[in-house]
Order: C-alpha cells, then structure tokens, then sequence
C-alpha cells in the first residue's frame, strides 16, 4: 500500500513499503518558477528528517530542498541533471528528487496527508 | 517600435552591431610595427602552430564598434538607476580628474616605496577617514570589492579562533542576507546556520538567541538589512554573540544609509567591508573595478591581511608586506600589491570634496529619497513592511494579485519606459519582492518622474493590460530574452572553434 504525505516547507513523500521517493509540490514548482538546475544527494548519504538533501536553483532564486523523513538515499533521478525542467512540468511524477530506504516510518505520522496540505497551501495565498 | 524592416538590420542611425570577432579581415591591423629583427625559430617547438583567431580590423572599426556598444549600454551617466542594495549613485567628475594626475596615474605598484611616499599618505589618509567614519581601530584596504572583503573579514575571524585554540563550525546567517554572507561562511568551510526573519523584516531576537552556543564563530548580519530596515536589536545582538565566543561580521554595503549618522564600531562589529563603489562613489557595474577595505575591530586587528602601510614620522611612510615582525598573527595576503588605488584616490576625492558634514548629509538625503518615493507609491503598491525605510523601498507584489502581471513583468515594461529596473524577487524572504533604492544624487525631478512612470504601469497593470506587460520590452534592440532557456541550455561560445595549438 502506498502512502502520499506533504511537509510544511512543500516536499512530498510517496511509501511503497520501505522505500520512499521525495520530490517538491506543484505549489512550491509554480512559486519557484522555471526551474534551471537541481543538485542531488549522493546515493547511500545518510539523511536526518530536516537536512538538508536537495538544491533547486529556479530563474529566480536557488532553495534548498529538506528530507521529510530520516533514511539512507537508494536513489536520485539522475535525469534532472540534464532536464532540470522536469520537475515544472510534473512535480509528482516524472520530476522526483531521490528514493531513500526510510529508518523510522513513524515520521510519517507527523506529515500533512493531501488534504491537509491542499487547505495548508490555501492558507498560504 | 516600428515594425519597418531595413536591409542590414540597422534601426535609423542606431545600427545593428556584429561581434567583434564576426568583423574584419584577414591581416588587416591599426598599427605598423616594424620588422621583427628576432630570430622566428627560437622557440622551436614550443612555437604556435594554429591560428590564435583575433579579429583583422583598422582603428576607425576599432573605434565605432566600441562607441556603438557604449551607445547601447544604460548607465548611472544615462539615467536613474535604481538597483537596490547597489547605491548607484553619480560618480563625480572630479574624482576623474584627480585620479588622472600624472603623479597618481603614472604610478606603477613596483615603484621603490621612497618613490611613492604621496600614494602611500594617501592610502593612510583614506585608511583614517574609513576608521574614523566607522569607529574602528584597523582597516585592510587590499580587499578588491565587497565579497572578497566578506573573505577577508570572514578568514580573519577564522584566524582569530584558530589562534585561540578553538574549533568553531557554524555562522550566523539572516535569511534576508545577500546571497554572498553564507557564499563567503560556506567557502571558508563553515556550516551556515539560518536566523529566522521576524513578520517585521528584521532578525527574530529569540530564535537568534536559541542558535547561540560555543560552536558557532560568528553572525554576518547586514545594517541596515536588505529589507531596508535598521536592526533595532543589532547591539544586543552583538553584544549575546560575543559572550558567546563570536565574532561579528557586518555586509557594510548599506553603509550610505548611515554614513555619519551611525559608526558600527560602538553597534559591537568586528570586522565589516566599505564598498567604495557603492557609498564613495567609485564606478560600479561595469565600469569598476570595485573597492571593498575591510574595517577590523581591536580583537581582529592583528590578524588582518598585509599589506598596510604605517606612518613612521612626518611624511615617512612604509609598507608592511610580509607575515612577520609586527604582522606575525597576519592571516596572510589575498591580492597582488596595495589595493584598487585608482578607486582609493576616488573615494578619497568624494570624501574630502564633501567633508564629514557633507557625508552626513549623504545618509539623511538618500534616506529622505527613499521615504519619497515610498511614502509616493505605498497607497497604490503593497509596501513589505510597515513604518518608515532606510535608504531603500521595498515592495511586495501583493497590488499585482489576480492582474496576471509579475514583477518581472514591470521590470521589463519599467526598460520600455526609459528606467532601468529595480532589485527584483530579493530579498528572499518578500514575494515577489521590488527593491528601489534611489540613493541621495537624484533630483526632485527625476524621483518625480519615476514614481509617475510606477504609478502609470499599476494603473495598466489593474486595468487589466496584461498583454502590454507580457510583450515588454517592445522599445529596445532586442525583445524579452528567453532567461530559462539561457539558464537551462547556456551557448557560451558564438562559433564552434578549434582549440589553439
């Protein structure tokens, strides 16, 4: 069964079992703007929920991006190196940042689930 | 702009202009050298075997192709400019003037030091007006602009705790910085930790208290911040850093909002670059070269960089270039010889032409400025935070909702009306962020005229004439540039070459 969770700075984090894929909403990509680079973690960083894990550098401004959730990186879409505009034009699916291996699953509980986070980003405008 | 179609391109007298190396003709040249007498096989194999590829031109080519780029350039010599955090302010004419006497721009930095005992007085001169403007008992004048003047200061705070025996990791960073504090922290191997803003614009007292512990070195803070806002806590601020164990690191490019008025010595600094170019008019963008001396505090002073000249006597001055003797805690040397001495003779030439009650005046009319221009917009534009500002007005692109106009959108339609855009999308921490700063050389007239040309774009903008913003800029020699596909996919060369042999 697979889980959608949001965080407070706009990261979302898709479960399948242990693994987790971390990427950025469609409302942090439309308030970025066109996004021009994105640096990656290195496969098998160990993350702490909060860190620091990605650097998203739009026409705009450079962000950085934080780990929802605690793990080791398994995985990073390597493709947003050479087509960083992947992630304006779908954020949720072909516009992922990294796959990590979760190590304490109960961090989910506290993230928002989507609609939580759709009346979070409401508040927001 | 009309769409009339011409055949080379040119628009009127306003021509359309090649690069310089699309130009010209294969052994052409401007100048007639004589025959080499040197022998041509001397360097045998080391000797070039492919085209180097310069451009065959004449000296009137050479001419018009620079005088047709000038033309096409905007600069504080043009019209308003109104960069934020930039201080682009006019670059009198006198400081031109002194800067070419032959006995100043003649000099050579490898001159015997008793041959240039005028420049290094001069140096010491300007050294104690920057001390004595900022109430600060050291200054390093090398630093070249101010990031590099952020290195300094930033290596020199590293060197002290180096010298104290102690391993600190961290530094202080607004999240209203200039994206070059936590660059210069990042670069001298510091961990840059974040000071939340408050939902005033200024540095949240609290959270900044919570991040001091004995592993953070020191706080890079600018004052007044890049919201335009001075930081009423600054001194308590520095005060809790230092009891702390770290330094403070002041930005001093908003020194122009101060000047005279505020020394950061008694707020507490440690160290802090001058950006000549910005608040001593010295050219900036473009025209430079920057200036960036770095001002110390008793406790770094002894580790800023060589050289710096001392004063031995009347009228005897010398040079001190090497880490040791009286410089033995020096962290080292970060440029070539003496400084930007060009720019030193210039800032020199605007303080002393002003005189201290002239440089106090500087601060109160650019901050008078800004107020102006603000107190001019707010009721049409969404002012970021409430109250009076500095030296610079900031907006946030609040009026704009639902217009379907950006802020990057009166940028470009602010070029078609003949003014140089301001800061956009910074600070940071602002949406859609405007940040004007007019600085104290403007008239009347001409802040005047940019607060009707504002007023005109929101009207449009509210109007509901999108397309006219969305086409901008229509007026110049070249329409809206494609800034992602720029960023995404950048050509930096303009023609496939092969590598030089």
């Amino acid at each position: 069964m697979s889980v959608l969770k949001f965080s407070e700075d706009h990261e979302w984090v898709a479960v399948e079992g242990d693994i987790a894929t971390v990427g950025i909403s469609e409302y942090a990509q439309s308030q970025l703007g066109d996004i021009v680079f994105v640096e990656l973690p290195e496969v098998g960083k160990q993350l702490a929920q909060g860190d620091e894990a990605a650097v998203v550098e739009s026409v705009k401004a450079a962000s950085e991006v934080y780990t929802p959730v605690s793990g080791e990186v398994t995985e990073v879409n390597t493709e947003l190196e050479d087509n960083a505009a992947l992630v304006n034009e779908s954020p949720m699916i072909k516009g992922w940042f990294f796959k990590m291996r979760l190590s304490d699953p109960k961090e989910l509980e506290g993230l928002m689930d989507e609609s939580a986070y759709e009346a979070y980003v409401e508040g927001l405008d | 702009m009309s769409a009339k179609q011409t055949l080379m391109g040119h628009r009127g007298l306003d021509r359309e202009e090649k690069l310089i190396f699309e130009m010209g003709a294969e052994g052409r040249s401007g100048v007639d050298l004589p025959a080499t007498e040197l022998n041509e096989d001397c360097l045998g194999a080391a000797g070039r075997r492919g085209r180097i590829g310069l451009p065959g031109l004449s000296e009137p080519q050479v001419v018009r192709h620079f005088v047709r780029l000038s033309r096409k350039n905007y600069a504080i010599d043009n019209g308003f400019y109104p960069l934020g955090s930039c201080t682009m302010k006019h670059n009198p004419r006198l400081n031109e003037k002194l800067a070419r006497l032959p006995g100043l721009g003649d000099l050579h930095p490898l001159q015997p030091q008793s041959t240039v005992q005028g420049a290094l007085e001069l140096i010491d001169v300007l050294a104690h007006w920057l001390k004595t403007i900022t109430g600060m008992p050291a200054v390093a004048m090398s630093p070249a602009a101010g990031a590099h003047g952020e290195l300094c200061g930033v290596m020199a705070i590293r060197a002290a705790h180096e010298a104290a025996g102690e391993t600190r990791s961290t530094i202080l960073v607004p999240e209203s910085a200039h994206g070059t504090n936590p660059a210069t922290a990042a670069m001298c191997g510091f961990k840059v930790v974040a000071i939340p803003a408050t939902d005033q614009g200024l540095v949240d007292l609290s959270a900044f208290e919570a991040l001091l512990n004995d592993d953070v070195a020191g706080m890079m803070l600018t004052n007044p911040n890049t919201c335009g806002l001075f930081e009423p806590d600054i001194k308590r601020m520095a005060d809790m850093l230092h009891e702390a164990g770290g330094y403070f690191y002041c930005d001093g490019a908003n020194l122009n909002a101060i000047l005279g008025r505020t020394r950061p010595g008694d707020l507490g600094v440690d160290a802090m670059h001058i950006n000549l170019h910005k608040t001593f008019s010295t050219p900036h963008g473009g025209g430079g070269p920057g200036s960036g001396p770095v001002v110390f505090s008793e406790a770094l002073a002894p580790f800023a960089p060589v050289p710096w000249v001392v004063c031995e006597g009347e009228g005897v001055y010398r040079l001190i270039e090497h880490v040791n003797g009286e410089a033995d805690k020096s962290f080292g040397r970060l440029k070539s010889f003496h400084g930007q001495m060009g720019m030193f003779i210039r800032a020199l030439a605007y303080m002393m032409s002003h005189g201290a009650d002239g440089l106090r005046q500087v601060a109160e009319d650019a901050v008078l400025n800004a107020n102006y221009i603000l107190a001019n917009l707010k009721d049409v534009m969404s002012q970021a935070f409430p109250g009076t500002c500095m030296h610079e007005a900031l907006f946030t692109d609040e009026f704009l909702k639902g217009t379907g106009v950006t802020t990057l959108d009166i940028a470009k339609a602010l070029i078609d009306e003949g003014i140089h855009p301001m800061t956009v999308y910074f600070p940071l921490v602002v949406h859609g962020a405007m940040l004007i700063e007019p600085t104290e050389t403007e008239t009347r007239e001409e802040l005047d005229e940019f607060i009707a040309i504002m007023r005109h774009l929101v009207e449009r903008a509210k109007a509901g004439d999108e397309q006219m913003f969305h086409d901008a800029p229509e007026l110049t020699p070249r329409r809206r540039l494609d800034e992602t596909a720029a960023a995404r996919k950048p050509v930096l060369t303009y023609a496939e070459l092969e590598a030089a042999q």
